[in-house]
């Protein structure tokens, strides 16, 4: 492969109103490459790749493109250069079809008049060479998020684009869908297209990447030949040594003599979830590995009440309950932790201390009103437990990195003190550091004699936190185990294949 | 192949609930009232009223498919139908006052843009101060007294003149209004910048789309088809007052939300936001037909609001 350098940022800094997120950083992407790029929550690669895009600008520091110094004003400028970048927030309209949302800005048009029928054709082209199950004229709101985050992917590679960023690609895509992308990663490198991927999923990395670049808190630790190196040393240097692999810890008292917590008898959803049950004991952290659409998020969102059941029983410590709506569930001490916390778990434009309040209004008020001093110390309260890395309560949620996000939507329904926690892939775009700590907080909870039902893709996660494993097919439940009988994740994965 | 791509249903109601209600008027009105609504001349008549609020209902897709709203358009009415009826009656040129009255719609359109994208001001506060402003300006520039106005060609291209002896050209008008929104709401990369932002102004950002500048351009679309709509209004009543159009820009948005567009923006219908608008004209025409005085037309007016919009919504809840 050449050597030639597509993309060269030299000693780039930044910071946002006086904290540095960049400290001189080199970064160089070489042509037909995929490389790696790794770190910490809010070690600063987005904010690097938002600056190699045109989102921010530089404070100081140099960005070549082939050799030649550039300045960028727009996005677009970035674009004239071939540098394309797929977002980790959903970047598409959910209120255009798919065709709109892969033309925007980019339509194509016959004697000045948008040409439909030709996009059409080849929005159709595009989405089954990606084997994406969508129509051109469907409606981005209408369709699942992992189809969403595949058109999103599709938008970007078939543009003429030289340098493609793609920021946890894969954060909600299916193992299948996963390799479709690989594969055509791999056909556009060997077209010299340079790819530069971000994600927290060492696995992928090591089946991807040529290079990887390691930040730690806005500063380059190392640029790395991937043939080099190994998933520990890359570990330890994104947490610095400080343990960041995932160990399963057993209970200090056996929990198989604790009664149970919570049961679900018969449920079923339509198609999605065919007669399912089971049970969960007090102290246990209940798993659910299975393939995105297998059902499992659809049997979270019936015990919390979102979503609409044919039939089932749920049994609270013995006595059946009723769980038609959200305050159902609530009442019942159920919590749940949605998959998307962006869009179902926080609201991003309100303040920390706003977020974790509004499950909690009842531990502010001042005999009727809510007192603001009992908010503050509130939040505070929560910041210390969860050790969220924020500069004061009083910031909005958008302006903390996914990790720091997640741990307060643990935080906001944790000091509900439910029964039963529900999490669905609460470690989605969370790195290893904070994803032990997650761990560490669902563990503990679990100790103090309550349930947790924990729904995840990634198999060391499910091995480091569940001492039970339900595996989900198709909505049947085909497997459980008991944590003490899986010796790898290959019979995890092997199953939920099935 | 994984059961992950859920089948729900296509069919959005809120798209169809304009041309329901439309069916359903026509055959209530028609069986109450009979010939006096389904005469041809009274149908015209209809036709003729809702030219006006067409033109802006149009202008009004864009602005509420951005998810902003514009209240200044009524006064827009009154000041470029009183700078047309001043102008024409010390020059009679024609030219000259259009150019007056379009060009101070593209100014107030103008104002009201920037103040949206360059001082971050709510656009519904912004119009409604604006609105104020110039309905003040429209009562200073004649002393609220009405100009009336004579030139025949005027009168002849925007109120009383026939196209081919029977169609009022009030209704070119609409119907040219509506041929273009349609264009440039579907079938230019225009509309779709516009629907893009209304959705999710990031992901329009992110893809390149110069936010500010679509915003800008479309509250100047909006206050060239409001003095557009002035003209038609001098033209069909053959005077220019301050208190033209007072109200008006609640059957706007009535017609535009009626027709199919979410007030939250991101989506839009340039044909349906012309048939609210002759809905919104022929209810008002049938109960005044119907013999009932201003007070029941105003009550009808908000009921239909009302139920046009639950169902728009209802039709949304289906949809999640």
């Amino acid at each position: 492969m050449e050597n030639e350098c597509v993309v060269s940022m030299e000693n780039i800094c930044k910071s946002f109103g006086g904290t540095p997120v960049l400290k001189n950083v080199n970064f160089q992407l070489k042509k037909g490459e995929v490389h790696a790029l790794v770190g910490g929550n809010g070690a600063g690669k987005s904010t690097l790749m938002k600056i190699m895009n045109g989102v921010y600008k530089k404070d100081s520091g140099i960005v070549r493109v082939r050799g030649r110094e550039v300045e960028y004003q727009h996005i677009r400028d970035a674009w004239k250069y071939g540098i394309r970048m797929i977002f980790q927030e959903l970047s598409l309209c959910p209120t255009l079809s798919v065709m709109e949302n892969i033309f925007l800005t980019n339509e194509i048009k016959k004697c000045g008049l948008l040409n439909k029928n030709a996009m059409k054709k080849k929005t159709a082209e595009i989405l089954e060479e990606l084997h994406i199950e969508a129509k051109p004229d469907d409606i981005i709101g209408d369709l699942p998020v992992g189809t969403c985050q595949l058109i999103e992917i599709a938008k970007a590679l078939f543009s003429d684009a030289a340098v493609l960023i793609l920021d946890e690609p894969t954060a909600s895509l299916t193992d299948r869908e996963t390799k479709v992308l690989f594969q055509r990663v791999n056909e556009l490198k060997q077209k010299g297209i340079s790819f530069i991927y971000i994600s927290h999923r060492m696995k992928e990395i090591f089946q991807i990447a040529d290079r990887i670049s390691v930040l730690r808190d806005g500063e380059l630790i190392s640029t790395l030949d991937i043939k080099d190196t190994s998933m520990n040393e890359v570990i330890t240097q994104i947490t610095s040594g400080a343990g960041g692999d995932l160990v399963y810890h057993p209970h200090e008292k056996p929990i198989d003599g604790n009664p149970e917590l919570f049961r679900v008898e018969h449920l079923v959803i339509g198609d999605l979830v065919k007669d399912v049950s089971f049970s969960i004991r007090k102290g246990e952290v209940l798993g659910i590995a299975g393939l995105m659409g297998s059902g499992r998020t659809e049997t979270a969102e019936a015990i919390f009440g979102i979503r609409k059941y044919h039939s089932a029983k749920f049994f609270m410590e013995g006595q059946e309950i009723q769980i038609h709506s959200i305050r159902d569930a609530v009442k019942n001490k159920i919590a749940l932790i949605p998959e998307d916390r962006r869009r179902e778990g926080l609201v991003l434009s309100h303040t920390l201390e706003q977020n974790l309040c509004l499950t909690n209004l009842e531990k502010i008020k001042r005999r009727i009103l809510s007192s603001n001093r009992k908010a503050k110390k509130f939040a505070e309260k929560c910041v210390r437990d969860f050790r969220v890395k924020t500069a004061g309560v009083n910031i909005p949620m958008v302006n903390l990195s996914g990790g720091n996000q997640q741990k307060i939507v643990i935080a906001k329904w944790l000091k509900t003190n439910p029964k039963l926690l529900i999490m669905d892939e609460p470690t989605a775009g969370v790195d290893i550091g904070a994803k032990g700590e997650v761990i560490e907080i669902v563990r503990k909870y679990a100790a103090q004699g309550n349930g947790v039902l924990f729904i995840s893709s990634e198999m060391p996660e499910l091995l480091a936190v569940c001492d039970r494993i339900i595996v989900y097919c198709e909505g049947v439940l085909t497997k459980e185990y008991l944590r003490e009988s899986i010796t790898s994740e290959e019979i995890l994965e092997y199953a939920i294949q099935q | 192949m994984q059961s992950s791509s859920k089948k729900k249903s296509r069919f959005d109601i809120s798209k169809y609930v304009v041309y329901i209600i439309f069916v359903l008027c026509i055959a209530i009105f028609g069986i109450w009232l009979g010939d006096s609504f389904f005469s041809v001349t009274n149908l015209l008549n209809v036709v003729r009223q809702s030219g006006a609020i067409a033109v802006m209902a149009i202008g009004m897709v864009f602005i509420i498919g951005l998810g902003h709203i514009d209240l200044s358009i009524s006064s827009v009415v009154a000041v470029s139908a009183l700078l047309i009826g001043v102008i024409l009656r010390s020059t009679g040129n024609i030219f000259l006052a259009m150019l007056a009255a379009l060009g101070f719609g593209a100014l107030v359109g103008l104002c009201n843009g920037l103040c949206v994208t360059r001082l971050h001001m709510p656009a519904f506060l912004t119009t409604l101060g604006v609105q104020s402003i110039l309905t003040g300006i429209a009562m200073w520039m004649t002393g609220t007294k009405a100009v009336p106005i004579t030139n025949d060609t005027f009168l002849y291209w925007f109120g009383s003149g026939q196209v081919g002896g029977v169609i009022p050209i009030l209704l070119f008008w609409a119907v040219a209004a509506m041929i273009i929104g349609h264009i440039v709401l579907s079938y230019t990369s225009y509309g779709r910048r516009v629907l893009a932002s209304g959705g999710n102004v990031t992901a329009a950002r992110y893809a390149g789309v110069n936010v500010k500048r679509v915003t800008v351009t479309a509250f100047m679309m909006q206050g060239i088809l409001a003095a557009l709509a002035g003209a038609l209004y001098a033209g069909r009543t053959q005077a220019a007052r301050w208190d033209f159009g007072e109200g008006v820009e609640m059957n706007v948005i009535a017609a535009v939300v009626l027709g199919g567009t979410a007030m939250s923006g991101g989506t839009g219908s340039a044909i349906g936001a012309v048939v609210g608008s002759v809905l919104i004209m022929m209810i008002n025409n049938g109960l005044v037909i119907g013999r009932l005085g201003v007070a029941q037309q105003t009550l009808m007016q908000g009921v239909i609001i009302i139920i046009a919009v639950a169902l728009s919504e209802l039709g949304k809840k289906r949809r999640e």
